[in-house]
């Protein structure tokens, strides 16, 4: 007979086998085993958190920045209770998780036993599927199982809840060997009828628009690559949506800027007048179309993704491809070079007026804003920022809200995995403990988290996990004292009653830097600016920066709520600022 | 939702309400119907009626027929939403006009009255295929099977007549002819 394991061996031949090198937790009760194990396998590392939550986001920033899955360990009731937000945080962002819990005994299970819950109760809504693992013999089928799910189709949480009698419990394991088959659940069964359908439309468009999303990440590097050689041989412009940014070159001239409720002018006005929309690993968010009813009236719609339940969900579409990204455009460009060249040069003539009206729009200028030398302004720290980090492959977090738009207007980023950020869920605090995870993943390089000071304070505690690890983490705090985009909200839409967006009293940042035994540096002068910035890259180790902004500042464009794309509040510096602003306040 | 201050859109009009019939082969394990009826309330879905029992005990499968209302895309959405769950292994779905499919839903009631009106109700059941399961001075239960809205109008007729307990079993569901659905 072969050799018997006990569960928790078999959790570490898992991951073994699984090529797990890093897994995010906190002990507890439930998972004592797991832990015990841990010693015998050094070939993964636990990095210690210091709040479950963190464990979630950092696991959430080292798959995003990696294109591996993240893994995270944690105990029974509150500490599976404490990971649900990082988990409904990676679904809505497809980001391929998997969590192990532990779990009371089985016998004890349904007793109210100490530190028991639900676990699989409650992350059935936000996993892609969870297990109970109530028969050891079942325990290696399953945790192979997880990581496929997790990791195929479009990607997304998963979570295994192990009893502490399962951990203890013994069976054989056979080697596992990874499976080329596909499950069922994978769609990527396009049709060259499909393929050709999409030339034919890109080929007749006068004015078309290409808008990508978080699912040319999915797809891998790779995808991006295929991405910027598609765009480029159909000369159309491209925008793409908050998760996407990355993925084409956002200083490149056919980048006309991210779209959506804070997006360009131009990106915005073309999604509205275009008549041929590609939509490319993008779900049609709602912070991404406005108004439904008129949503890009004139255009004819493609849509490419991986799950056939994003086709059709929220806006009615001509030609739905549902396949893996980087193989449709891949099949695309072959049949596009297949055909005679006479296709591209055409093309661009027939779309340079398209090109004149996009450079019209550009000159709107719809990030701009006005400086300032007295105050530091936010866009212009963010601005900056990139300045002065742009000659090195940074990694950028965000927390949420105004400081993440800002960063997503005003940080061009070239290639993908580049930037973490919440963006389904919009979860506060998530930066911080993704900055840990990022700088697990790519231990030598520039990470950064542009953060807002009320989201960095709802897990400053992993400071500490930085600390430990010696993680060179940059947190940049765009401090405004306000929760800048409910100020900003309550502004524009409710009379200005600024309920309970102020932040009465907030820490000292250097002080509470030098508290976690890390870096501390304050600016609150445009002209110190960028020497303290300079300060923080050149600093071998982690540093809270904490900027002060002016807290007035407000972030735009915007579209205001129910409106279509066409109707945007811009900023202060646009002309007819009044005009504008004044006729968008009262439709809003 | 509504509120034009709202920072999400206002709802648009909604489209025409159809009756759908789905039926859902699942692998027979813990938690699977909570998964399939959690989509449904997650996602704000409707379920009218649902039955679910093992059809195949070898191979574990259990068959859940669902009767739900929505619009043309939200029907799309409920199919493709159930066909991503682990362990769902095949969605069928059909209109309840479809003339292809064969629609029963069963009902146990029970009648106290005398004769005279047990009888008036037995007579009103004839055309439901009762089955007389027990039977006192007093009482009778008897079972029919029938259309959804064939029992609604029978629960409503007998209630005068001494109807004191339904119970339904919510509709099931099968295609006619030889074929299977694959």
């Amino acid at each position: 007979m072969s050799k018997l394991y006990t569960g928790a061996e078999i959790v570490f031949k898992c991951l073994e086998d699984q090529e797990v090198e890093y897994i995010f937790g906190y002990p507890g009760g439930a998972v004592l085993p797991i832990y015990d194990e841990l010693k015998n396998h050094s070939s993964i590392k636990h990095i210690l958190v210091r709040h479950e939550q963190g464990a979630g986001h950092a696991a959430e920033g080292y798959a995003r920045s990696s294109g591996k899955p993240g893994v995270v360990l944690v105990t029974s009731g509150p500490g599976a209770t404490n990971v649900v937000t990082a988990l409904t945080d990676a679904y809505m962002d497809s980001i391929p998780l998997v969590c192990i819990s532990g779990q009371v005994p089985t016998h004890l299970i349904g007793t109210d036993a100490f530190q028991e819950c639900d676990t699989t109760g409650i992350t059935r809504p936000c996993t892609k599927h969870n297990w109970l693992v109530k028969d050891i013999k079942e325990l290696p089928k399953v945790m192979h199982e997880a990581f496929k799910v997790a990791t195929t189709g479009r990607p997304g949480p998963v979570l295994i809840d192990i009893p502490k009698d399962i951990q203890f419990a013994k069976t054989n394991y056979t080697k596992f060997k990874k499976e080329k088959k596909l499950n069922g659940k994978i769609h990527n069964k396009f049709s060259e009828n499909e393929i050709n359908q999409l030339i034919d439309l890109i080929s007749k468009a006068k004015k078309p628009v290409v808008y990508t999303g978080g699912g040319v990440i999915n797809s891998g590097p790779q995808a991006s690559e295929t991405l910027k050689e598609f765009v480029r041989l159909i000369g159309f412009p491209i925008t793409s949506t908050l998760q996407g940014l990355g993925a084409f070159p956002g200083d490149d001239n056919q980048f006309i800027g991210m779209l959506g409720m804070h997006g360009t002018y131009e990106a915005n006005n073309a999604m509205h007048d275009c008549d041929l929309l590609i939509n490319i690993g993008a779900r049609f968010d709602d912070r991404i179309t406005g108004k439904i009813d008129e949503f890009s009236p004139k255009s004819k719609k493609v849509h490419i993704d991986i799950d056939p339940s994003s086709i059709n969900k929220i806006i009615k579409v001509d030609l739905a491809i549902v396949g893996d990204v980087n193989e449709v455009i891949k099949s695309a460009i072959k049949k596009i070079n297949k055909k005679q060249n006479g296709l591209k040069d055409s093309n661009k003539q027939r779309i340079s007026k398209w090109w004149e009206q996009i450079q019209k729009w550009r000159t709107k200028d719809s990030l701009g804003f006005i400086n300032s030398d007295k105050e530091i302004k936010p866009q212009h720290a963010v601005k900056r920022l990139y300045e002065l980090t742009k000659n090195q492959d940074t990694f950028i977090t965000t927390e949420v809200g105004q400081h993440q738009m800002w960063a997503a207007q005003h940080y061009k980023f070239n290639k993908p995995n580049r930037w973490m950020t919440s963006g389904g869920l919009g979860t506060m605090g998530y930066g911080l403990p993704a900055a840990v995870g990022v700088q697990i993943a790519h231990p030598d390089k520039l990470v950064i988290d542009i953060a807002g000071e009320a989201s960095v304070l709802m897990t400053i505690q992993e400071m500490s996990t930085a600390v430990q690890y010696n993680l060179p983490i940059k947190i940049f705090i765009l401090n405004n004292q306000y929760m800048g985009m409910v100020r900003q909200w309550q502004e524009l839409l409710h009379e200005k009653n600024y309920s309970e967006s102020y932040s009465e009293a907030l820490p000292d940042f250097v002080k509470l830097a030098e508290a976690y035994g890390c870096k501390g540096i304050k600016a609150d002068n445009p002209d110190e600016l960028d020497d303290k910035i300079k300060e923080m890259i050149d600093y071998n180790g982690p540093v809270i920066f904490d900027c002060h902004v002016d807290p007035n500042e407000n972030c735009f464009p915007m579209i205001p709520s129910g409106k279509p794309h066409n109707q945007m509040i811009l900023g202060p510096n646009d002309k007819e600022e009044n005009k504008i602003t004044g006729k968008g306040k009262s439709l809003v | 939702m509504s509120s034009p201050k709202s920072a999400y859109s206002i709802p648009t009009k909604k489209g025409k309400l159809d009756t759908h019939i789905f039926v859902v082969w699942v692998d027979n394990e813990s938690g699977v119907l909570a998964r399939v009826v959690g989509l449904f309330s997650g996602r704000g879905y409707n379920i009218e009626s649902l039955a679910v029992a093992e059809v195949d005990a070898t191979k574990n499968i259990s068959r859940i027929t669902i009767v739900t209302t929505g619009t043309p895309q939200v029907i799309d959405q409920i199919k493709l939403q159930l066909k991503k769950l682990v362990p769902v292994h095949k969605v069928a779905d059909f209109k309840r006009e479809d003339k292809n499919v064969i629609f029963k839903e069963m009902a146990l009631l029970k009648i106290v009255a005398q004769k005279k009106k047990i009888d008036k109700c037995l007579k009103e059941c004839k055309k439901f295929n009762p089955v007389i399961l027990d039977k006192t001075n007093k009482s009778v239960v008897v079972q029919i099977t029938a259309l959804r809205r064939e029992i609604d109008k029978m629960s409503k007729k007998l209630k005068p007549l001494g109807l004191t307990s339904t119970s339904r079993t919510g509709a099931i569901a099968m295609t006619r002819g030889a074929q299977t659905f694959k």
